[in-house]
């Protein structure tokens, strides 16, 4: 269903990925970004590290204000500065760090190589231009296409995301669509260059359920298809047991645990990460059991923590945590937890 | 269904908003079928769930329940007393035994207002009470919902969500209603804050005996709190039964995508359940479908579904459902 001219790059990357499960498309070190407000200093991103292996899927879960889009809009120069300010970190995408190309540098790599499909199909569109104009620019940009060839290839894309009629909604306006048939579109066009890399931050969060279900399918047949990484940003624990290869649990501007999807659920390490499980209620859940609630409310992060950011809503809290902030240490293969406490002792771990 | 005995029984209930053109001769060209022709009761201490997606008229049928927005047809019998009808001073009394709370929790607080003025003036305006007795009455409820009576002087934009939320809790129950009306309370809170609010929510139906009629989206949350479940759909109920025999015998092929699309928080199971993805998306609520509403997305639809609407009917005990194939 695609263009030949990128199905030879695609196999490559398939096999590539396949290939070398340890090659890794991103990492990201020591990421730091703050906001400058009217109270002082808002640390938003205190020090995040991870990769992301090609082909595949990182989850990154956490709920709001914990940093999770901040981290990654961060790499990508999408931070507003002012008030934003990404003051420390790097970030290697294919051999090159993103936080030291110039605006121009990064706008060759955004949309090419990287794409992103924001949370507000309405908000991200040009509301003025078409749906055709919209998609065929970063061919025509990127890929050097004429109109007449970035027209057909939209059209191709327009129909492999599942929208009816593609080639006459081409000359639709965004508010023409639906909500869901709005995200399609802007999945169409995220993927229009075969990037390598698609961040998809709070995607279906606006879109009900059925919907959701809809979006969730065609990005994991497109992810299969076209062999992509994706970073999937959420706060819903449920579509990221579906998708992710690996999650990261943030928290306070820190990545608090990583671990590979399967253990997410049946071995949390992280207090946080427990007691976030314990307070869901599930749709397969037989009978009533009180749902397990977190006191207190996340931090604020005027200051810059020194501590454990979730110490003062943590069950197992012990002395060390108040004062001294938990590095990332491995606890089983794959699987890195910020936490002091030995959870089976309630001591702390040696 | 319409024994006028019960707590609250909602019969045949209808709400159309008018479409107009025009500013000065405002011609009517249309209408919005937000809610056509439901019925279903609700016992006195239970939670009925009201679920289903954006804009198939849940949150109108829990308005139009209070009056709020007042039904084109249809009857609301409040402890036999029929809703419908009354106006003025009669509807007032009645309201102090029917709160809400809205979805919202930054856009329904008065920002104008302190917190113990946005919680007094319910009491106030029902005359319950004056003075130092009212000052009192705001510091218990503040008190009950967990926060500190102190915070009586400050503004909700003070407060996170969480918090604003509780105020909007307390406000409801300042009047010490029997039914509560919760519109999507915890839509708007993170995951964390959303188990605070429910466990308070149940904890305080337990101790004032509250019935509540549920409104969500999230079917997970529907299923913890609800003893009953109706599932709407492009303003008519397709199916109303126990919690568990929605979730385990879903009947309505509706129900069963709508359940098969909720994501488990688990990954084990979550990659072994099977999906009904629907096709295509909720039709237009101006122009619904001719009989069956769900039948252009249903996967077994058949002609009879375009031809007559199916009763709603009980088809096993307390489990109703609207489908010509079950």
């Amino acid at each position: 269903m695609l263009p030949d001219h990128s199905v030879s790059s695609v196999e490559t990357r398939i096999k590539m990925a396949n290939d070398h499960q340890m090659a890794d498309l991103l990492h990201v070190s020591d990421l730091e970004t703050i906001f400058h407000t009217n109270q002082g200093f808002v640390h938003a991103v205190n020090g995040v590290s991870f990769k992301l292996r090609a082909g595949e899927t990182l989850g990154i879960v956490g709920e709001s204000g914990c940093g999770k889009s901040v981290t990654v809009m961060s790499i990508l120069h999408l931070i507003p500065t002012p008030p934003g300010q990404v003051v420390g970190g790097k970030a290697e995408f294919a051999g090159r760090d993103l936080l030291r190309l110039s605006s121009r540098e990064i706008r060759q790599v955004l949309g090419s190589q990287i794409s992103i499909v924001f949370q507000d199909p309405m908000t991200s569109f040009n509301p003025v231009l078409t749906i055709g104009r919209q998609l065929t620019e970063p061919l025509e940009i990127h890929q050097n296409l004429n109109k007449k060839q970035a027209r057909q290839r939209a059209i191709q894309m327009l129909e492999l995301v599942g929208i009816p009629n593609a080639a006459e909604r081409m000359n639709d306006y965004p508010h023409q669509f639906s909500g869901g048939m709005r995200q399609r579109v802007m999945i169409a066009m995220a993927l229009i260059c075969t990037p390598e890399l698609l961040i998809a931050d709070e995607p279906t969060t606006a879109l009900d359920v059925t919907i959701q279900a809809q979006i969730v399918e065609l990005v994991k047949r497109l992810r299969d298809e076209l062999g992509m990484s994706i970073i999937w940003i959420t706060h819903d624990l449920g579509i990221i047991a579906g998708l992710a290869d690996r999650v990261l649990v943030m928290y306070g501007g820190l990545i608090v645990e990583e671990v590979p999807v399967v253990e997410l659920y049946t071995h949390p390490q992280h207090p946080y990460t427990i007691a976030l499980l314990a307070s869901l209620p599930r749709v397969d859940a037989l009978g009533h059991r009180r749902l397990a609630s977190i006191d207190g409310l996340p931090p604020v992060l005027l200051e810059k923590p020194n501590a454990c950011p979730f110490a003062a809503r943590c069950q197992f809290v012990i002395e060390r945590c108040q004062h001294e902030r938990p590095p990332l240490r491995l606890v089983a293969p794959e699987h890195l937890v910020a936490c002091w406490v030995d959870l089976e002792t309630g001591k702390d771990r040696p | 269904m319409s024994s006028n005995q019960e707590f609250l029984v909602v019969e045949r209930l209808v709400k159309h908003f008018p479409i107009t053109r025009g500013v000065i001769f405002q011609k009517k060209v249309g209408e919005v079928h937000a809610v056509d022709n439901i019925s279903f009761n609700i016992k006195k201490g239970e939670t009925l769930g009201l679920v289903g997606e954006s804009g198939c008229g849940k949150s109108t049928t829990g308005r139009a329940i209070l009056q709020l927005q007042r039904p084109t047809s249809g009857h609301v019998y409040y402890k036999g007393v029929d809703l419908v009808h009354l106006q003025g001073v009669e509807l007032r009394r009645m309201r102090r035994s029917m709160q809400i709370i809205f979805q919202d929790p930054y856009a329904s607080l008065n920002p104008r207002m302190t917190v113990g003025e946005i919680i007094g003036e319910v009491v106030y305006v029902h005359g319950l009470a004056r003075g130092n007795e009212l000052r009192e009455r705001v510091d218990a409820l503040l008190n009950r919902v967990g926060l500190d009576p102190a915070y009586a002087n400050r503004y909700p934009h003070e407060f996170s969500g969480g918090q604003r939320q509780r105020i909007g809790v307390a406000r409801a129950l300042a009047v010490n209603p029997e039914l509560v009306v919760c519109d999507e309370p915890i839509s708007a809170l993170d995951v964390s804050i959303q188990a605070q609010v429910v466990n308070l929510l149940e904890d305080l139906q337990a101790e004032f005996g509250l019935t509540y009629l549920f409104i969500a989206h999230d079917l997970s949350m529907i299923r913890h709190i609800s003893q009953r479940v109706a599932v709407m759909y492009l303003g008519t109920i397709v199916e109303l039964t126990t919690q568990d025999e929605l979730y385990l015998h879903p009947l309505h092929p509706y129900t069963q995508a709508l359940l098969s699309a909720v994501p488990v928080p688990d990954a084990i199971v979550e990659r072994q359940r099977k999906r009904i993805i629907l096709k295509g998306e909720v039709p237009s609520p101006v122009n619904p479908p001719s009989g069956c509403r769900f039948r252009t997305r249903c996967p077994l639809a058949v002609q009879v579904c375009a031809e007559q609407r199916p009763d709603f009917r009980e088809v096993s005990p307390q489990h109703f459902v609207a489908c010509h194939l079950v």
